[in-house]
């Protein structure tokens, strides 16, 4: 956590995109060992695949589509009304964690509505020994199928809008 | 780093275990942590450093993109496929118990093959991803 925090300032802090992208994928590995600490494993896998791997590369393929040099960053000056803001909504995130549940809490309302179905019934009714795999794929399979309907259409979405110049390189050029 | 022979060597030793381990998350996403989105992102990495390391053109030959295309619709296709199975079985939509004679083997079928479906749309639409945004850049 204290790393997290610490990878969290100095990222604010640097002066380069290249080093901020480098640090938010150090920052994502953290993260992952936080969730492995939390015993998550399943969601601390794809943070370290997705958030130290995939989302690094292709921030630095979009930085290096850009063209963004890593110096000529501008000093930040220090703007009132947006700090106010993030200050008064930090400020109320943390004062709604009073009512939340203590951490591991077996009455905390996550752990008795489905919950207890899906961890007692699921060898029985599913059969596969890692619940997370069979709360994911069998009792939340529409959710599922709605995730991979959102990543196919984000495909589907930059082949548009990035693919096009490449097939139509002429007619772009005509219309100049 | 496309020419140095050190880099190329090693993650051309690297990229085979990087594809199997991709294949073993998702089949054995059933027992161990891990499942089809995992293993998409898996293998998607193991071609992009391909990509990386012997240039896009390279690797866009090998797999192209009308290839990538197909695969991204195949895997959501899949997906539904076997959600409408249930129904034509006698079942609700994704309801995979019904798929086999016995529920149990029916909703492992059901889930291996979601899972396969989810990685394939992943690997293919991550892969393609970095495709547009890497072979961007030559058109300029």
């Amino acid at each position: 956590m204290t790393l997290l925090v610490a990878t969290a300032i100095a990222l604010v802090k640097l002066p380069g995109l290249f080093s901020a992208v480098m640090l938010t994928g150090i920052y994502s590995l953290l993260s992952a060992a936080l969730f492995v600490l939390l015993d998550a494993v399943d969601v601390a896998f794809t943070e370290a695949a997705v958030g130290a791997g995939i989302t690094t590369v292709l921030m630095l393929g979009t930085l290096s589509l850009l063209g963004v040099s890593t110096s000529d960053h501008e000093p930040i000056q220090m703007q009132p009304i947006p700090l106010i803001v993030v200050v008064i909504t930090g400020a109320a995130l943390i004062f709604a964690t009073q009512d939340m549940p203590a951490f591991g809490d077996p009455d905390a309302p996550a752990h008795r509505h489905v919950a207890p179905r899906y961890l007692n019934e699921s060898a029985t009714e599913v059969g596969l020994p890692n619940v997370v795999t069979s709360v994911l794929a069998s009792y939340r399979g529409y959710d599922t199928l709605g995730e991979v309907a959102v990543i196919f259409t984000a495909g589907v979405g930059v082949m548009l809008l990035l693919g096009r110049r490449r097939r139509a390189p002429r007619g772009d050029q005509d219309e100049k | 780093m496309k020419n140095d022979p050190v880099v190329k060597a090693v993650s051309d030793l690297l990229i085979p275990p990087i594809l199997l381990f991709g294949l073993y998350v998702q089949f054995h996403g059933d027992f161990g942590p891990g499942g089809g989105f995992q293993a998409g992102v898996i293998i998607a990495v193991a071609i992009i450093l391909h990509a990386l390391v012997h240039g896009l053109p390279a690797t866009r030959s090998r797999i192209p993109d009308h290839f990538l295309r197909i695969t991204m619709a195949a895997g959501v296709i899949l997906y539904v496929g076997v959600g409408f199975s249930g129904i034509l079985a006698g079942g609700e939509f994704l309801n995979y118990s019904v798929l086999a004679d016995d529920p149990l083997t029916g909703q492992h079928i059901g889930v291996l093959l979601i899972e396969l479906g989810v990685g394939c749309t992943v690997a293919s639409v991550l892969i393609m991803l970095f495709y547009q945004f890497a072979g961007r850049k030559g058109q300029r």
